[in-house]
């Protein structure tokens, strides 16, 4: 049920002040203390966090973990239950109607009308914020020929391949020159050379145009391609970094022993922490160490316990292993019936 | 078009308000632009009334004549059922148009323009005169056959016709909007049309006068805005007749259905809330 506050909220654009004075002017994308409760479930939790100008960010999570939620909040589709986001300084619930200037958006789900032109579906955006006769005529073609399909302007975009659709979504959200943008699990459906090009489409607009990107993902490769990651889990924030920061905080290699059930990995487990005075993380039937020299401290372990291990591997930390590190449990864990990445790729 | 000032780091960005009238102008011609590229909407909107028209009014005809109507002949019922048969395309057109705001909302085409800095007003406006449209120009289209149908009506009479059927298009694409706007099926929508757009119509006095029924049936009519828009096209296509109400009356109701309908629209398409929007 939607409080009255919320209905004040809910006031369209009308009584929003035309200019407001911009919090924290440096952040394209702010968090403050955002929740948000669906009545049932709290989907974030007191989340909290700065983007900083001209970054590609990510926001890892596995499915539930409120990636969606914030997207839908950033993308002022939906008003948190609590707390505060901003966009360049704007308040989305307070002020979505300047929020929505500075932001291009990709949604997951394609937004192309497929029985209109390409040129058509982009005329139609620029429309929507504000742009009109022969400037977005120049704009259009620009954004077409940024992404290098210029020479499909006027073919209808169900003709269009899948990483092709997806290069109009991102003309689309761009036909604007926002400063922000916001897209959400881009690389769904598109094939590995299309991931590529979608990579250096990004990177391009950071680097030429210090665009601020944030980008939702679930896949570990993808993140990897982010400056700075926020990691989600059940709606909270569980890490914050670059990639190489992130991995870094874990100290040397990931050992993993394989045991042949989960109470052998228990056994296992308390019997390392006595002996090498170690923090062991039981995921299933493997017990995960951090070490320093993991091939020495490999053989130490074999060695002392000749039969309680089944199977061993030594890696360097992955971001996978952060958030093992981080949530003790698996990144795929929490919801079983979800979309693996590799299951992904057709 | 007001530029408004807002801290900008990015040089080339272009930060603007669109007014309400852009917007809405390029989902109206969305509306009209995707129409016209389904060619098999455009025949089966203009072939199913006609379908209707001529099989229901032919058959009820001669059913009529059975049961003693000594002296009517078959063009009189046909007659009688047309201005129900173009209230009916106008229906079917605005029916169709709106089950496309299903579609926009499950494919998410409609995410994108909720999520763009304009008015929800501009949605409305865009979606109900791009739908709105369409109905009219088949319903006047239909118009063509009014010679078979043996209308003897002057210029004003026309013209009054002209605008009766663009009110009664506006009002059921508007009705539309308000009923397809929170759903997200069209089996839903189908259910509905059924339950409620297909009654409207079969009580507006489209099959049998408001003078041929009685009791609950009459007072169910009577309280059909719809009927009012029936009756309004008979005003103007069969002047000689005698009709329900007269023009004024009629006119006034459609007018009135109009006005409450868009505003109704207006105020579903303005919730924002703690829940998803799409």
């Amino acid at each position: 049920m939607p409080t009255a506050e919320t209905m004040h909220r809910a006031a369209p654009g009308a009584n929003e002040p035309a200019s407001v004075p911009a919090r924290s002017a440096a952040s394209p994308i702010s968090l403050d203390q955002v929740s948000h409760d669906y009545g049932t479930r709290l989907a974030l939790d007191h989340l909290s966090f700065d983007v900083r100008p001209a970054e590609i960010f990510g926001l890892l999570g596995p499915n539930g973990s409120g990636k969606t939620t914030l997207f839908r909040i950033l993308s002022t589709l939906m008003v948190p239950t609590g707390g505060h986001a901003y966009i360049s300084g704007y308040d989305v619930a307070t002020h979505p109607t300047q929020a929505r200037q500075q932001t291009g958006i990709v949604f997951q789900a394609s937004s192309l009308d497929v029985k209109l032109t390409v040129a058509e579906n982009l005329m139609h955006q620029g429309h929507l914020y504000g742009l009109s006769g022969r400037e977005l005529q120049t704009r259009s073609k620009e954004v077409l020929a940024r992404v290098g399909l210029s020479d499909r302007a006027g073919d209808l975009a169900e003709t269009l391949s899948g990483g092709q659709k997806r290069r109009v979504e991102l003309a689309k959200g761009l036909i604007h020159s926002p400063s922000v943008l916001l897209l959400d699990e881009p690389s769904t459906g598109l094939d590995p050379g299309a991931r590529i090009d979608l990579w250096h489409y990004l990177r391009l607009l950071r680097d030429e145009q210090g665009v601020t990107v944030l980008v939702t993902t679930h896949l570990m490769e993808e993140a990897e391609h982010c400056d700075r990651l926020a990691f989600l889990n059940t709606g909270r924030l569980v890490a914050l970094g670059s990639p190489a920061e992130l991995k870094a905080q874990i100290g040397g290699d990931i050992v993993q022993f394989d045991t042949a059930s989960p109470e052998a990995a228990q056994q296992l487990a308390a019997a390392l922490e006595q002996r090498f005075r170690v923090t062991p993380v039981i995921v299933e039937n493997a017990v995960r160490v951090e070490r320093e020299q993991g091939h020495r401290f490999l053989t130490e372990v074999v060695e002392a316990f000749p039969g309680a291990v089944e199977g061993v591997s030594v890696a360097k930390p992955s971001l996978e292993d952060v958030f093992i590190q981080r949530t003790g449990h698996r990144f795929w864990m929490d919801d079983p019936a979800a979309t693996k990445p590799a299951k992904e790729r057709h | 078009m007001a530029t408004i000032a807002a801290p900008v780091r990015n040089a080339v960005s272009t930060v603007r308000t669109p007014g309400l009238w852009t917007p809405a102008y390029s989902l109206w011609r969305r509306e009209l632009v995707r129409f016209y590229r389904q060619k098999a909407r455009v025949v089966g909107v203009i072939a199913s009334p006609l379908l209707f028209w001529v099989v229901l009014g032919s058959g009820f005809a001669n059913t009529f004549r059975t049961h003693g109507a000594a002296g009517a002949d078959d063009s009189h019922y046909l007659s009688f059922f047309f201005p129900g048969a173009i209230v009916m395309i106008v229906l079917f057109t605005a029916i169709f148009s709106m089950m496309s705001l299903i579609q926009d909302r499950n494919e998410g085409f409609l995410l994108s323009v909720l999520a763009a800095p304009i008015s929800r007003s501009s949605i409305v406006l865009g979606k109900v005169l791009g739908g709105a449209t369409l109905a009219a120009i088949q319903g006047w289209i239909f118009l063509v056959f009014s010679p078979l149908a043996g209308v003897h009506a002057d210029v004003g009479g026309i013209l009054y016709s002209l605008l009766v059927i663009a009110l009664t298009s506006f009002s059921l694409t508007a009705l539309g909007f308000i009923i397809a706007w929170p759903m997200d099926s069209t089996q839903a929508f189908h259910a509905v049309i059924n339950l409620i757009l297909i009654p409207l119509w079969l009580m507006s006095g489209a099959l049998f006068p408001v003078s041929g029924a009685s009791g609950w049936l009459r007072w169910l009519m009577l309280l059909n805005p719809l009927t009012y828009g029936v009756d309004a096209l008979r005003n103007g296509l069969f002047p000689a007749q005698p009709t329900t109400f007269s023009p004024e009356v009629n006119l006034a109701v459609t007018l009135g259905f109009c006005a409450v309908v868009f505003l109704g629209s207006w105020a579903v398409v303005n919730r924002r809330t703690n829940k998803p929007a799409a």
